[in-house]
C-alpha cells in the first residue's frame, strides 16, 4: 500500500472496528486483510510521523464514528470496537509519540471500589477514554481503597475514575475522597464516579468532581477539564 | 424463474392436540355431518351433494326451504383431499407474494375486519388540581363512522407497517353514496390504490363479483396474470353455526370458484351459545362446518384454491358477547389449525382481538396472549391481528401502529435457532479472542449480528422516565407513517378502472404522481 494511502486505511478500519487482520468488520469480507494493528506497524515502518498518524487515522476516525453514533448508524458495540482500535493503535504509537514529545492527554486512574466485582462498566468507560487519547492506568475491581491512593500518587495522575454497582459499595467512593484528602492530594486530582445508584446528587454528597451517568459524558466532562 | 415471497416466520409450532385425539375429532366430526348432517337453504348445493352421493331430503320449515344433508364421511374425506395444500396469495407488488402450504409452517399476519368504527387519537394536555405546574399528556379517544376516505388511509397506514403480510378491510364503509351495489367496487379500489400487499374482502353482492375481478384483471395485467398472481381472494362464512349453510353465501361460493380466485371457507361459532364450549365439542363443530364448505368448493371445481378459515370464539358468560382474549380461545384456535393440517389445507386463524375499547394495558394484554400463541401454532394466515378494538367493532390505526411493533417483537422471538456447527465454531474462537483480551468484554462481537438484523430493539415506543409514554410516542411515529405518499396506481391503470367499472365514488379517484 501507498504510505499516503494508510491513514486513511487506518481511519477506515477504525470505523470498522477490526484491531487485528483476522478481526471482522462492519462490512463484510475484510476479514484476513490489515488492520489498525499492522496497518500502523506499516505506517510507522514505512516513516510516517506518529502525530500525523493520530491526526489524520485516529482522530479523524473517531470524530466519524461519533457522527454515526449521533444518527443511531452506530451502537455502543461499535463505538468499543473503534474505541479500542484506537487503544491499540496508541499502545504502538505511545513510545513514538513521547520521543516526538508528544503527549496524551492525561493519566486517568480507574477502578471499581472494594468489596465490588462489576466491571463491565468500568471497562467501558477505560475503552472508551483510551480511545479518545487518554492513558489509562486500569487497576480493576475490587481495589481496596489505599491502592488507588497509592497509584495516583505513583502516576502523578490528575484523574481519578472510581465505579461501583451495588448500594453498599458506593459509599467506600467517599472513603477513596476521604483519604485523598488525609494525603493532601485532593487538590491535585479531579474524582469521577459512576455506576447504577449514583447520581449527581451523591457525587456532591461525598465531594466528588463529578458524576458521570455513561463513557460519553465522562468524554464531554473531560473534555472541560483540559490539563 | 425464481419467486420472491414475504419472509413472515417459520416457525417451529406448539401442538395441544396428539394424533389420537386429532383423529377422534375428526372422527366426531364425519359422524356430525352423517348425523344429524347439515341444514342447508341452498338448492344447487343440496343438488351437488346430493349427486355426489349424500343423502338429501326436504326438510319441513317454517320459514323457506331447506334441505337436510348427511354426508357419508368418505365423500367429506375425497373432497377435501382434492383441496391444494399450497396456495399463493399475489399482490400488486410481487415482493409482497405470500406463499401458504399447509405442511409449512410459515406465519403471516394480517389485518381484519369490517369494523364499523374508527378510533381516532389525539394527545390533550391536562393539569393537576393539586400541582398547577405538573403537567401531563393524555390520549383522548374519538368514534368516527367507517368510509371510503378512511378505509384509504387504513390501508395506506398499513402499507407502512412492516410487519403487516396481508391486508382484509379494516373497516365498513359507510358514505352516503354507498350502497349494496357499489360497496363490494369501491372497497375492493380502495384498498387496492393504497396498499401493495395482497387484499381480502367478504362479498357483499354476487352481481358485481364480475366487476371486482375485472378491476383486479386489469390492475395484475389480464385475466391470465391475475390467476397466476392473485392480487385478491374473498371470504365466505358459508355457515350460520350451527350447522346451517346460508343460501346467499353459498351462493358466492359458487362464483367465486368458478372465476378461479382463493377463497377462505370460514366458520364463527361461539362456544356457550352456537356451538358447545367444551374445546372437544368446539371444534368437532366448526371443523365439521369447515370441511362442508371446502367440499362444496372442492366438488364445484376440483383443486380450487381454499383456505381453513376458523373463527371460533367463546361467549362471555355475563352477556353472552363474544370472549377473544381468553385462554379457551387460543386452545380452540390452536386445535383448528392442527386440524388445517391434518387435512393438508393451509389455515386462516385469528389473533389479535379483546374486549379493550382503546389502546392501552388492557388492549396489550388481550393481544399479545393471542398473538403469540396463534403465532406459535404455525397458522399461516392470521387475521385480525392489527388495530382491532371493542371484539371486531373499532378500527383503531393507532393500535394498528402498536400491533405491529408487537408482532414484529413475536416474529423475531420465533424466529428459528441459529444452533449449527459454524455457530459453535464461532463461538470458540470468540470465546477465546475476549479471554484473552484485557477487558473480557463480548460487546463488540455482536456487531455483526446486530447490523445483520438478528438482534432485537429495544421496545419502539419506551419512555426513558417514570412515565409511561408509549400511546404518545406511538401517535409520533404513526403521524411518521401517514406523511408517506400513498402507493397509488398509475393514472392509465385508475383512468381505465374508472371508464371499465361502473359505481366507483370520484373522491377515490387518485393516481400515482409522474415519475412515482
Amino acid at each position: 500500500m501507498e504510505k499516503q494511502e494508510l491513514p486513511d486505511e487506518i481511519a477506515f478500519n477504525v470505523i470498522q472496528g477490526r484491531v487485528e487482520a483476522e478481526d471482522e468488520g462492519v462490512d463484510e469480507g475484510l476479514e484476513g486483510q490489515p488492520a489498525v494493528t499492522e496497518l500502523v506497524h506499516q505506517a510507522l515502518e514505512q516513516g510516517l510521523n506518529p502525530k500525523s498518524i493520530v491526526l489524520e487515522g485516529l482522530t479523524k476516525a473517531m470524530d466519524e464514528v461519533g457522527e454515526k453514533f449521533e444518527k443511531g448508524e452506530y451502537l455502543i458495540p461499535d463505538m468499543l470496537a473503534s474505541a479500542e482500535c484506537v487503544g491499540a493503535a496508541m499502545d504502538i504509537l505511545t513510545p513514538h509519540l513521547l520521543k516526538a514529545g508528544v503527549e496524551s492527554k492525561g493519566k486517568f486512574v480507574i477502578a471499581t471500589v472494594a468489596g465490588d466485582l462489576h466491571d463491565i462498566g468500568k471497562n467501558i468507560v477505560a475503552i472508551m477514554l483510551k480511545g479518545a487519547g487518554y492513558e489509562i492506568i486500569d487497576l480493576g475491581a475490587d481495589v481496596p481503597s489505599g491502592r488507588i491512593i497509592d497509584a495516583v500518587k505513583e502516576h502523578q495522575a490528575p484523574f481519578l475514575g472510581l465505579s461501583a454497582l451495588l448500594t453498599t459499595t458506593m459509599r467506600v467512593m467517599g472513603d477513596v475522597i476521604d483519604k485523598l484528602k488525609d494525603e493532601g492530594m485532593r487538590d491535585k486530582v479531579k474524582v469521577f464516579i459512576g455506576g447504577a445508584p449514583t447520581s449527581p446528587e451523591f457525587a456532591d454528597q461525598i465531594g466528588a468532581n463529578a458524576h458521570c451517568a455513561d463513557a460519553f459524558q465522562a468524554i464531554d466532562i473531560l473534555k472541560t477539564m483540559a490539563i | 424463474m425464481n419467486e420472491s415471497f414475504r419472509e413472515g416466520v417459520l416457525v417451529k409450532p406448539y401442538e395441544r392436540l396428539n394424533q389420537e385425539q386429532i383423529e377422534q375429532l375428526n372422527s366426531a366430526s364425519l359422524q356430525i355431518l352423517a348425523d344429524p348432517g347439515v341444514w342447508c337453504y341452498n338448492e344447487r348445493a343440496a343438488d351437488l351433494f346430493k349427486a355426489h352421493g349424500a343423502s338429501v331430503s326436504e326438510e319441513p320449515q317454517t320459514q323457506g326451504v331447506c334441505w337436510r344433508v348427511s354426508f357419508p364421511p368418505g365423500l367429506v374425506t375425497e373432497a377435501v383431499a382434492q383441496a391444494p395444500s399450497r396456495i399463493v396469495m399475489g399482490a400488486r407488488n410481487p415482493q409482497n407474494k405470500l406463499v401458504l402450504d399447509a405442511q409449512v409452517p410459515r406465519v403471516y399476519f394480517g389485518s381484519g375486519s369490517e369494523a364499523n368504527v374508527w378510533i381516532e387519537t389525539q394527545m390533550r394536555e391536562f393539569v393537576s388540581v393539586e400541582e398547577p405546574q405538573l403537567k401531563r399528556q393524555i390520549p383522548s379517544f374519538t368514534e368516527v363512522r367507517g368510509n371510503s376516505t378512511l378505509l384509504c388511509r387504513a390501508a395506506k397506514l398499513c402499507e407502512r407497517l412492516d410487519h403487516l403480510d396481508f391486508f382484509i378491510r379494516p373497516l365498513n364503509i359507510q358514505d352516503p353514496d354507498v350502497t349494496s351495489d357499489n360497496h363490494d367496487v369501491n372497497k375492493f379500489f380502495a384498498s387496492l390504490n393504497n396498499i401493495t400487499k395482497h387484499v381480502q374482502a367478504g362479498l357483499t353482492s354476487l352481481d358485481r363479483l364480475g366487476d371486482v375481478v375485472r378491476m383486479a384483471e386489469i390492475i395484475a395485467g389480464g385475466p391470465e396474470e391475475l390467476r397466476a398472481n392473485p392480487i385478491i381472494s374473498f371470504i365466505a362464512c358459508v355457515f350460520k353455526s350451527p350447522l346451517q349453510m346460508v343460501d346467499e353465501t353459498v351462493e358466492k361460493v359458487f362464483g367465486i370458484v368458478d372465476v378461479g380466485l382463493p377463497v377462505v371457507i370460514s366458520s364463527s361459532p361461539q362456544g356457550g351459545s352456537s356451538a358447545p364450549i367444551q374445546e372437544a365439542g368446539m371444534v368437532a363443530q366448526i371443523n365439521a362446518e369447515i370441511l362442508v364448505g371446502i367440499t362444496l368448493t372442492q366438488l364445484i371445481k376440483p383443486g380450487s384454491p381454499v383456505l381453513y378459515g376458523s373463527v371460533p370464539v367463546r361467549a362471555r358468560l355475563d352477556d353472552l358477547h363474544d370472549l377473544y382474549g381468553c385462554p379457551e380461545f387460543n386452545q380452540y384456535n390452536i386445535d383448528c389449525v392442527q386440524m388445517a393440517r391434518f387435512y393438508d389445507v393451509p389455515s386462516y386463524s385469528s389473533a389479535g382481538v379483546g374486549d379493550a375499547k382503546i389502546p392501552g394495558m388492557q388492549a396489550i394484554y388481550e393481544k399479545l396472549f393471542t398473538h403469540l400463541y396463534i403465532a406459535l401454532s404455525g397458522a399461516q394466515y392470521i387475521h385480525y391481528a392489527f388495530g382491532l378494538l371493542d371484539r371486531t367493532n373499532s378500527f383503531c390505526p393507532l393500535q394498528a401502529v402498536l400491533d405491529n411493533e408487537q408482532i414484529g417483537k413475536i416474529k423475531h422471538c420465533l424466529r428459528a435457532p441459529k444452533v449449527d456447527g459454524s455457530a459453535v465454531d464461532d463461538t470458540l474462537k470468540m470465546v477465546k479472542k475476549v479471554m484473552a483480551s484485557p477487558y473480557r468484554l463480548y460487546a463488540r462481537h455482536a456487531r455483526k449480528a446486530m447490523h445483520a438484523g438478528d438482534i432485537s430493539d429495544p421496545y419502539r415506543f419506551e419512555a426513558k422516565g417514570l412515565e409511561d409514554k408509549v400511546l404518545e410516542n406511538a401517535l409520533v411515529y404513526m403521524n411518521q407513517l401517514e406523511a408517506e405518499p400513498a402507493p397509488h396506481l398509475d393514472q392509465k391503470t385508475v383512468d381505465r378502472i374508472f371508464d371499465e367499472i361502473p359505481g366507483l365514488l370520484p373522491g377515490l379517484r387518485q393516481s400515482a404522481g409522474l415519475g412515482s
